[in-house]
């Protein structure tokens, strides 16, 4: 399939998604279904570095919290609509992955995924100390109830809700144009054996920077709407262990190699996570996550599209 | 003539060990030369110093009438230089025709003027594997492929990037005698086609058979250089390998 049949589909996709939201009749499922789409984002994000360069990534919270506090910064430096803080707070996050990348690349493995921690402690650490955008004290952003356009009144978390998709269409179908492309060779090589790729031509430096400022980007951008959906945001929430933990879980769950895994992963999960915080306790979320990564580990290490593609092969003839 | 590789005054040190002492080795353009030396003599550290995987402290390196000091190695291996692992280092997540596209989508390709059609791409992987006999696999993965199979998959894979020179380190390492023949049928085949192949080896046969030119690396230093049948009989080269 063509990108651009591909992204028509899922464009497509994303309307029906948001028409039958709207049919519903009910705001609770644009906030819990904002944050479903959240963690795709952020799951589909971390995946780019995470599963086809294989470079395990700690530190998704400070990506995401420097896009949500990017636009606590331009919210009362000079307002602006979202999408343009969306647009912004994806380049401050790319160009800190850039940064970061360049500082911890030559790391491999555990080396790497603590350093990636490290500068996730070290960002809060500057955001509390920032009194401008609220230190520890936090930030409040009043969002206005509704949003008009051309003379038609449309709900706020509805409007936030419709950028998420968006945004989702695109994270996922560049995760996918990569994964066809000699973009996605490189980075398998990566994956696979740096040696090997230098070897064949492939120039791993510069590709890896590629990703780590990609899946930067995209995570900033994720957090760019953030403080107008919660409407208070305090350091401990934009950095939350559940956005490092599950931005990792989803893809792992899911299937590391291909775009449809994290997408899998973050459904599943997400969804399960909101219902779980609404039948049982907003607590029981991370145990969740803990319990399924443990059992999938075990089970079915490549995710359920390692799972599939297995059964795919077994039956098939060959 | 001037010589297609030239390492002039090469060192290494590996802390206070030295590899590699003072290297000096040119290759003219279309030969076939075999590198041999007893185990730990700097025979890979050489050609990772050639190849841009480690970077010497003292002398350089021309390829092709360019220095290639402070290049690393994907630009030498664009500029035509390639090589096989000693142990076979397949990409394990790519099928067998993935690994020959990545050579050929990331070297091939950035050459001026080489650009492939996807089309292309196929029928020049489906080519390659033909070459090593390994056209009924272009689907599998290198897990299912056995010793002598890797090996192969090794040497095409540095072939796909259309080298000018071509390093081959033990690449034969573990095979059974008829094995070995069809390595070295496929180095002299290459060669053939204008291909400058370094053969690095332990099996005397095969480097014997193969080589045009042998020199002979002990303790890091080249202590021997001309025709194979002189080479063997330098009474130097007899007490490193016999040790008398």
């Amino acid at each position: 399939m063509r990108l651009s049949t591909f992204v028509l589909i899922a464009i497509a996709v994303a309307a029906v998604v948001f028409g039958v939201s709207r049919g519903i009749q009910n705001d609770y499922v644009f906030f819990a279904g904002y944050v479903v789409l959240n963690y795709i984002v952020l799951a589909t994000a971390w995946n780019i570095l995470g599963g086809y360069c294989g470079y395990v990534n700690f530190g998704s919270a400070a990506f995401f919290a420097l896009g949500a506090y990017s636009t606590v910064a331009l919210h009362k430096l000079w307002p602006m609509p979202i999408p343009m803080l969306i647009l912004i707070g994806g380049i401050v996050s790319g160009i800190v992955g850039l940064g970061m990348g360049y500082l911890t690349l030559r790391l491999r493995g555990a080396f790497f995924a603590i350093a990636t921690l490290a500068m996730a402690v070290v960002l809060q650490t500057l955001i509390i100390n920032w009194d401008y955008v609220g230190g520890s004290r936090g930030a409040y952003i009043i969002r206005p109830q509704n949003l008009e356009i051309a003379g038609f009144q449309l709900p706020y978390v509805q409007y936030l809700f419709a950028l998420m998709l968006a945004l989702t269409v695109a994270a996922v179908a560049v995760a996918r144009a990569i994964e066809r492309s000699s973009l996605g060779y490189g980075f398998a090589t990566i994956r696979d054996d740096e040696l090997a790729a230098e070897a064949c031509g492939v120039p791993t430096l510069k590709l890896k920077l590629i990703a780590t400022a990609l899946s930067g980007a995209f995570m900033g951008m994720s957090g760019a709407p953030f403080p107008y959906y919660i409407g208070y945001l305090e350091p401990s929430s934009a950095f939350g262990l559940q956005y490092a933990v599950n931005s990792i879980a989803m893809p792992m769950i899911g299937g590391t190699t291909s775009w449809i895994g994290p997408l899998i992963g973050a459904v599943l999960l997400g969804s399960l996570q909101q219902i779980a915080t609404v039948t049982i306790s907003s607590a029981v979320n991370l145990l969740i996550v803990g319990v399924l990564l443990v059992a999938f580990v075990i089970i079915a290490p490549n995710g359920i599209v390692g799972l599939v593609q297995e059964r795919r092969r077994a039956r098939g003839p060959r | 003539m001037t010589a297609l590789l030239e390492v002039s005054a090469l060192s290494k040190r590996f802390g206070g060990f030295v590899a590699l002492d003072g290297i000096d080795f040119a290759i003219a353009p279309g030969e076939r030369v075999g590198l041999i030396g007893p185990n730990g003599s700097g025979k890979s550290t050489l050609v990772n110093c050639i190849s841009g995987i480690l970077h010497n402290e003292t002398g350089t390196v021309r390829f092709d009438g360019k220095a290639m000091d402070g290049l690393s190695a994907h630009e030498r291996t664009r500029l035509g230089m390639a090589r096989s692992f000693q142990l076979p280092r397949p990409f394990v997540t790519l099928t067998i025709a993935d690994n020959l596209r990545v050579p050929l989508l990331y070297t091939v390709h950035a050459r001026a003027g080489a650009r492939l059609s996807p089309r292309q791409l196929d029928e020049r992987c489906g080519e390659l594997l033909g070459l090593v006999g390994l056209a009924d696999k272009a689907r599998h993965w290198p897990r299912d492929l056995t010793q002598v199979e890797m090996r192969k998959l090794e040497l095409a894979r540095a072939m796909a990037a259309e080298p000018k020179l071509l390093i081959a380190d033990e690449s034969m390492a573990g095979l059974s005698h008829s094995e070995v023949d069809d390595i070295l049928a496929l180095l002299i085949t290459l060669n053939e086609r204008g291909v400058t192949v370094i053969l690095i080896e332990h099996i005397m046969r095969a480097v014997m058979r193969f080589s045009q030119r042998i020199a002979v690396l002990v303790s890091g230093k080249k202590i021997a250089d001309g025709l194979p049948d002189d080479v063997i009989r330098d009474p130097e080269v007899e007490r490193a390998y016999l040790g008398q």
